[in-house]
């Protein structure tokens, strides 16, 4: 397949493994503990498991994954308004397909669908307009989130419904942004960070010049980075090689789809259709200000938190969790306390297993239950 | 429970409504008619024909195949009915038939309770009972016994379809699921993921059109072929839900071995792997309905393949990994990129990724 396999190519990784090892080997660095590079996002976390790229790494470097998926950090009392919202009789009520598993304190949406809510998966937003202009008796409710990347497409959708006079269309909004959460790890005492892949497609809406802060003041280097494993491979090496030579800068791997201004089109239509909040709850990492954007009074009538009541509680992440500090790579998914016992796919506690793009997830699935163990095993041999 | 079975009158009826309704599943001439016009028509056989209680088959014309009867059942409710490369009544046989072939038995006999919804057309039943009879005579089993309910609108959606087969298995054949070792070669028929991305397409909520059909299809004869070349073959099973990624960890699971797969021999058709792409799905844990997973010992595993491959269900059939003396239940990856990952069990259905 065109413009994927050659993205997949076992004989490039191997070239890039063996650079990496040659950087690692000269590098002046703190041997006694990794190099610990932290993935944002989680298209990246699942890139990273999909393709075994972590077991290909010498082990002196330990990806840490971020909070860069939005499924997963979509705070229970979010659902919980989502459910209610689905609940109504007159609401058919729209959604992306991994949002539908996610935990609330009484029930995913999955489950609202199986108790006879009007649920429906759709691909893009401009589907849950179609779904609104197809069924005018009802009212269509697009459940919004997602980092700036889903952000564009959902205000695009907002303001074609506008243009089409289209009145039985809102949005449940959700979506997030990345920088102050980024800013927030950043600002943390435990942090080890060494260095960021950057979130390829937050980049190709946003642009290179949001994150300067990082490189500037907090003094560590960015690679913003895309998502197949040739991608992962060559950020790695590129942000090594910054650290080699003293370097703390945002560069751009993803050249070919991330442009340096970001994209001014999808920039123009987020600044009309949405404003900051003051604060926004995450799930794993507790409230954060800024990080959450609503609908603007212009376009009040599209917002469905306007349009129905929803009942807004607050409900806190249960105590074992430890997503927080597996998020600031303190520690590793399975060196949590309920990673794979009181947390699994299946009955979700935390934030990251939420998500097959979620760290803890991704280690359930995809080989992380008993790596421990198999780390152990691997020494003895 | 009162089985309402084929009423034994035999001038043969033909319906006039244009759409099932109530009256045809009342035990009266509406539902004489029905069953004499759409199914005794097409699954035309002596054993049907009496429409008795029951199908009555001689002992004698059974151990001919074999020393063990194999007998399964399994019930269908796909949506769409009818979807690129088959329909509900195609699958509805082929899913038996294939039950029944994976074990080593010859496909015979089959069942086919159908219940269905007031108001689906008459044409689109007729249909669905060619289509069956047509696959019946493919996979060389014979209808031989039925059962017809018609259930209030909303009860049903259209059509659900229930076959249990019947067939033997011949003297030393001896499949199991635990009998897999270390060094044997894992097989498949071919293309894989074919029919869950054919149903997910055709469904439509996607808003992805791919010229992609479903692979289902009567397996009897590849595999009759497969167990010729080799004998000694451990286990089979047709990757169905799930696709195989589950059936290799219920293979690990019952054998207690480890399996490893190499992600660059697995076939896959472009379209779905573009498909899988789009929608971040995962093509193992894809449906098939014409696909096997089939566990050869070393010596016998080309013998296998090549038998494979000369049979037009197998064109593509291909070795993908093998059984080793790893961590007991565990199923891995090689990937095309050169690392290495697990692959688990499924949990849930596979929800496609927001970005």
């Amino acid at each position: 397949m065109r413009y994927v396999d050659e993205f997949r190519d076992r004989a490039k990784a191997d070239v890039l493994i063996k650079a990496i090892e040659q950087l690692l080997a000269r590098m002046k660095r703190d041997e006694t503990r990794p190099l610990q590079i932290m993935e944002v996002c989680g298209g990246h976390t699942h890139s990273i498991f999909r393709y075994g790229v972590e077991g290909m790494l010498p082990k002196s470097i330990e990806l840490v994954h971020g909070p860069g998926c939005p499924v997963c950090v979509l705070p229970m009392g979010r659902v919980d308004d989502g459910v209610a919202i689905a609940e109504r009789p007159e609401v058919i009520f729209a959604t992306f397909g991994d949002a539908m598993r996610v935990p609330g304190s009484r029930k995913s949406l999955l489950q609202a669908k199986a108790d006879g809510c009007d649920v429906r998966m759709v691909y893009s937003p401009m589907d849950a307009l179609a779904l609104a202009r197809r069924n005018p008796e009802r009212e269509v409710v697009f459940f919004g989130i997602g980092f700036e990347t889903t952000m564009p497409s959902t205000a695009l959708t907002v303001l074609q419904a506008e243009r089409e006079g289209i009145e039985n269309f809102s949005i449940f909004c959700n979506h997030i942004t990345i920088v102050p959460t980024i800013k927030a790890i950043l600002d943390s005492p435990d942090l080890r960070l060494d260095g960021f892949l950057g979130p390829g497609h937050v980049s190709m809406v946003i642009g290179d010049a949001p994150y300067e802060f990082i490189a500037r003041y907090y003094k560590r280097p960015m690679v913003i980075a895309g998502f197949e494993p040739l991608d992962i491979l060559q950020s790695i090496w590129m942000l090594l090689k910054q650290i080699d030579e003293g370097r703390c800068e945002i560069e751009n791997q993803y050249t070919r789809v991330a442009a340096r201004e970001g994209n001014s089109i999808a920039l123009q239509a987020v600044a009309r259709v949405y404003e900051l909040r003051e604060f926004f709850e995450w799930r794993g990492l507790g409230s954060i200000d800024h990080s959450g954007v609503k609908i603007r009074d212009a376009y009040g009538r599209f917002d469905a938190e306007r349009k129905f009541a929803v009942p807004n509680a607050r409900i806190a992440d249960p105590k074992s969790c430890q997503c927080g500090e597996v998020l600031k790579g303190v520690i590793k998914p399975w060196q949590c306390k309920v990673f794979g016992r009181a947390c699994t796919p299946e009955t979700p506690l935390g934030a990251l297993m939420v998500s097959s793009e979620g760290a803890c997830a991704a280690y359930y699935q995809y080989g992380g239950v008993k790596r421990g163990r198999d780390e152990a095993e691997a020494s003895v041999a | 429970m009162n089985m309402i079975s084929f009423p034994s009158r035999r001038s043969r009826g033909k319906v006039h409504a244009p759409t099932v309704t109530l009256a045809h599943g009342g035990g009266g001439k509406a539902m004489k008619d029905l069953i004499d016009d759409l199914f005794v028509g097409a699954f035309d056989n002596p054993l049907l024909a009496p429409l008795d209680d029951q199908a009555r088959i001689d002992l004698s014309s059974l151990a001919q195949y074999g020393d063990r009867l194999a007998f399964t059942t399994d019930s269908f409710v796909v949506d769409p009915l009818i979807f690129p490369g088959g329909d509900i009544g195609k699958l509805a046989v082929c899913g038996t038939v294939n039950d029944l072939a994976v074990g080593g038995a010859v496909p015979l006999y089959l069942s086919c309770a159908v219940i269905i919804e007031e108001g689906v057309p008459m044409d689109f039943l007729r249909r669905i009972a060619q289509s069956m009879a047509v696959t019946a005579q493919e996979a060389g089993v014979t209808i031989v016994t039925g059962d017809t309910k018609v259930v209030n609108k909303g009860a049903c959606d259209q059509m659900f379809i229930t076959t249990t087969g019947v067939g033997v298995v011949a003297a030393g054949v001896e499949l199991g699921a635990h009998r897999a070792r270390p060094g044997d070669a894992v097989l498949v028929n071919g293309l894989l993921g074919d029919h869950g991305a054919a149903i997910l397409g055709a469904r439509g909520d996607m808003a992805l059109r791919a010229p992609i059909e479903s692979d289902c299809a009567p397996l009897q004869g590849l595999i009759a072929r497969l167990l010729e070349a080799a004998p000694n073959t451990r286990f089979m099973r047709d990757a169905t839900r799930g696709g195989i990624a589950t059936v290799l960890n219920e293979i690990a699971e019952a054998s207690q071995i480890a399996i490893e797969i190499d992600e660059a021999a697995t076939p896959l058709r472009d379209e779905v792997r573009g498909f899988c792409e789009i929608l971040g799905l995962d093509p193992l844990y894809l449906a098939n309905e014409g696909k096997i997973v089939a566990i050869a010992p070393p010596d016998e595993a080309a013998a296998a393949v090549d038998a494979m491959r000369a049979h037009p269900l197998g064109r593509q059939a291909a070795l993908i990994g093998h059984v080793t003396a790893g961590e007991p239940g565990r199923v891995a990856m090689r990937t095309i990129f050169g690392g290495r990952r697990i692959v688990d069990m499924l949990v849930g259905e596979q929800l496609p990724r927001i970005c």
